[in-house]
């Protein structure tokens, strides 16, 4: 049991949570996440670890309401628990002095980019955010994203904030400018297909941090495999950062889509 | 008969076994047909998830009991991995002393309910039988009188309680709650220990809950010998990951002065053929754990699994069977077993092989999938099928299957399950780089002690076996909890030597 030390509305669907957990708070860097579970009958979902502090003991998590589990997640009130959090699971980020890194983050995977972001700027690199959302009420994280990076460029789908256009012309903008070193894309997939299929034209290393379906998290289903560079990758204990060039996102996007209406009929039966 | 079964066998010297033998002619014992378990009816089974082998009533038990001979040289106990005392149990159950039997069988075996229920006793302990071998008549059903003696403690409620050393002030952590570690911990518990058992999922019990279906080995027994473990004292936590949530050295600080590692082999392997990934192609283990752990065939669980119609599974073990009955259970009409040598070649154990029959499961021997198809959302609805002979016999003595040239063809399916076998859980080895592993990434330890290259980490069952079993599992356990007892005796003295009372 987790309890929720303080919960924040970030927009119509997406709410950040603080859980105790001091142990996962303890070990966790950038790139973990955690599988949680809600009630006795819930499944297991993974989550990124989007902040943590030792002091406080907690966890910080971000969590869009798609699904059954993740709308029970945002539910949840201050005081109230989280049945089951284990982690922190998965290989932590290479962070390294490489130059100038570009931070692309997309929708929700603004929120698991933070932790990269921080830990880029404090590395010694100078960081460039490029985060895209649908519209300006879509947003998120923009100032904790701006504390730690030098410039954060923000681009809409209806140009309500920022350029209109997508995440893609916003790196552009940046890759054309000046010399990038390395780029890290988070989002969704079909996202980190473009942004990944944008630096490979300009040469540039590209990291992509994948969410998978999975179930254990600890390498025992299978659930969350992906092909990277023709081989077959368990996302939760090889990844979840691959080599953007090499991951075949069209089997990660159909991969995605296994349980779309088992999942649709189960979601629309706890909004009823 | 070697020493040490003259010794387990010793009681059989005693005034009670000796009158009990001459209560009846040995002609009259073996002129007693082998019990048949009880089972629920295949196509009622079919329809839930109630155990198939409904067990043995008293009578049954005393009666097939009466079978056994009370052999001089009782070579079921060298059948048996863990040498149960099998004739002390066995002539205990004839003279109604119930709670003598799972008194003996405790002495060596910590999960006889569990253990009377999955070991395959055919080519253990029943294949060493008097009446197998000399008679050649069915052996001794041993293991369901195990599964009696065991299922009447519990039933009863007069549950035998072991009594416990005095407590020490040294902590013994144990890594995974699967048959290997719940017996280690019974055991250092029992020697005065405070353990703690480290589970990285949200239950414990190991393959026990996420593999084995309900169906074979109900929950609630698994439950019961946990339960149990609590009550000696041993504490549990769940969501805890060795190499992740904790480190070893975080585990030192905070005290613990030796481990058991007993993290399973819980890696699933796949064939790497042509559309392995797509949508409908699944590992034995996360089928299985959706259902057994996860509750996906009940309605009101939120965690999702494909309900086939048409299912194969590719493999010939236990996992194999134990996924394609599952498959039937969620409603397939059609449910497959596809395997690439012939029937005799099939490590499951026998027992659920006859299950599968009766509950109408084919069988497509050599046969082996050689590509998957999808329609064009990706879901799997095709298997290419390459036929195979049998060659020569290869290392391990089963005949070697053949490919045969331009055999292939398709069958129609809407879902498969991989069940080809597992390879060690990395998590642990990964997070201590200087622990000696095999080339098959199984960890390195000194067969006797259990020992790893790391002097205060202990492991067995599968994570040093590959796939094993439950049995030989949990008696590495047990063996790895004496070492792990005489290494920290020695500890003690050495720190003692040096004016040192206690480790911290
Ligand atoms: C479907 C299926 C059917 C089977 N049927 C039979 C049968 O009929 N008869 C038989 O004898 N055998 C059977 N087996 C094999 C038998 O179950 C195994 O040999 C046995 O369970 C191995 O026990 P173990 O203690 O080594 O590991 P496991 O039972 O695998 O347990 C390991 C536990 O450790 C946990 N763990 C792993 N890493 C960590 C970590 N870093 N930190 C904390 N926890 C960790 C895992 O989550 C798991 O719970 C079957 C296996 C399967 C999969
Ligand atoms: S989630 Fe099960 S193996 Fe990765």
């Amino acid at each position: 049991m987790a309890k929720i030390i303080s919960k924040q509305i970030l927009s119509e669907k997406v709410v950040q949570l603080e859980i105790e957990a001091p142990r996962i708070a303890n070990k966790r860097k950038a790139g973990h996440f955690v599988i949680i579970k809600i009630g006795d009958k819930g499944e297991r979902i993974p989550l990124t670890i989007s902040q943590a502090s030792i002091d406080m003991g907690t966890i910080t998590v971000v969590v869009q309401a798609v699904g059954v589990t993740s709308y029970k997640l945002s539910k949840l009130e201050i005081g109230e628990e989280v049945t089951d959090v284990v982690g922190p699971l998965g290989n932590p980020t290479v962070i390294e002095r490489m130059g100038t890194v570009l931070c692309a983050g997309g929708g929700v995977g603004i929120a698991p980019l933070l932790p990269v972001v921080e830990a880029m700027h404090y590395a010694g690199n100078r960081v460039i955010s490029v985060l895209a959302a649908r519209s300006k009420e879509l947003l998120i994280l923009e100032n904790e994203i701006s504390v730690f990076s030098d410039e954060v460029i923000i681009v809409t789908d209806d140009g309500s904030y920022g350029h209109k256009g997508l995440i893609t012309e916003g790196m552009e903008m940046a890759i054309t400018r000046e010399k990038i070193d390395q780029v890290i894309a988070i989002g969704p997939a079909i996202m980190m297909k473009y942004a990944s299929m944008l630096s490979r034209k300009y040469n540039i290393p590209t990291l992509a941090s994948l969410n998978s379906i999975m179930v254990d998290g600890t390498g025992m289903c299978g659930a969350c495999r992906v092909s990277v560079g023709g081989q077959t990758k368990f996302v939760c204990v090889d990844g979840p950062e691959f080599n953007a060039y090499d991951v075949d996102f069209d089997e990660l996007l159909m991969r995605l889509g296994s349980y779309t209406d088992e999942e649709a009929e189960s979601y629309k039966r706890i909004l009823t | 008969m070697n020493a040490n079964t003259l010794e387990i066998n010793s009681g059989r010297n005693e005034e009670w076994r000796i009158n009990l033998r001459k209560t009846l002619k040995t002609k009259e014992r073996t002129v007693i047909p082998r019990i048949k378990m009880p089972e629920t009816e295949p196509l009622d089974r079919i329809k839930s998830y109630v155990e198939v082998n409904s067990g043995l009533t008293e009578e049954q038990a005393i009666t097939e009991a009466q079978r056994c001979l009370d052999c001089v040289n009782p070579t079921c106990i060298e059948g048996c991995p863990v040498n149960i005392n099998i004739p002390g149990f066995i002539k205990s159950i004839e003279t109604h002393n119930f709670n003598n039997a799972i008194r003996v069988l405790k002495e060596t075996n910590a999960l006889p309910a569990v253990c009377g229920r999955v070991c395959p006793q055919e080519i253990q302990c029943e294949a060493s039988c008097f009446y197998q071998t000399k008679l050649k008549k069915p052996a001794i059903a041993i293991g369901h009188l195990e599964r009696f003696a065991a299922d009447y403690e519990r039933i009863s409620g007069k549950v035998h309680i072991p009594e416990t050393e005095a407590k020490r002030d040294y902590k013994v952590a144990i890594v995974g709650s699967g048959p290997s570690g719940l017996a280690a911990a019974g055991e250092l518990v029992k020697l005065g220990y405070q353990v703690t058992v480290f589970e990285a999922l949200h239950e414990f019990g190991g393959v026990l809950k996420y593999g084995i279906p309900e169906f074979r080995l109900p929950n609630e027994i698994v439950n019961f010998e946990i339960n149990n473990l609590k009550k000696l004292g041993v504490n549990f936590k769940k969501n805890f990951i060795i190499g992740k949530t904790a480190d070893f050295d975080d585990l030192r600080e905070e005290g613990f002065s030796a481990f058991f590692v007993g993290s399973g082999a819980g890696l699933p392997l796949f064939m790497n053929i042509p559309g392995e990934n797509f949508i409908g192609v699944l590992s034995a283990n996360e089928y299985l754990t959706r259902v057994n752990l996860m509750g996906a065939n009940k309605d009101d669980y939120d965690t999702p699994v494909f309900k086939g119609k048409k299912v194969a599974v590719i493999g010939g073990g236990n996992t194999a069977m134990d996924s394609v009955r599952t498959a039937r259970r969620l409603g397939a009409g059609k449910a497959m077993i596809i395997y690439r040598r012939s029937e005799d070649e099939m490590p499951a154990r026998d027992e659920e092989i006859q299950h599968a029959k009766e509950e109408g499961v084919e069988f497509l021997t050599l046969n082996n999938p050689v590509e998957y198809i999808a329609d064009k959302n990706g879901r799997v609805n095709k298997i290419m099928l390459q036929k195979m002979k049998l060659g020569e016999p290869d290392t391990s003595g089963r005949r070697r299957p053949v490919p045969i040239k331009d055999s292939e063809y398709l069958l129609k399916v809407d879902l498969v399950i991989v069940s080809i076998g597992v390879s060690p859980n990395p998590l642990i080895p990964m997070s201590l780089p200087k622990l000696e592993t095999s080339k098959w990434k199984t960890i390195t330890v000194d067969p006797e002690t259990m020992q790893s290259s790391i002097p205060d980490l202990f492991a067995g069952g599968d994570i040093v076996r590959g796939g094993a079993t439950v049995i030989l599992a949990m008696g590495d356990g047990r063996r790895a909890a004496k070492n792990i007892h005489n290494y920290l005796l020695k500890e003690m003295q050495s720190k003692q030597a040096s004016g040192i009372n206690k480790i911290d």
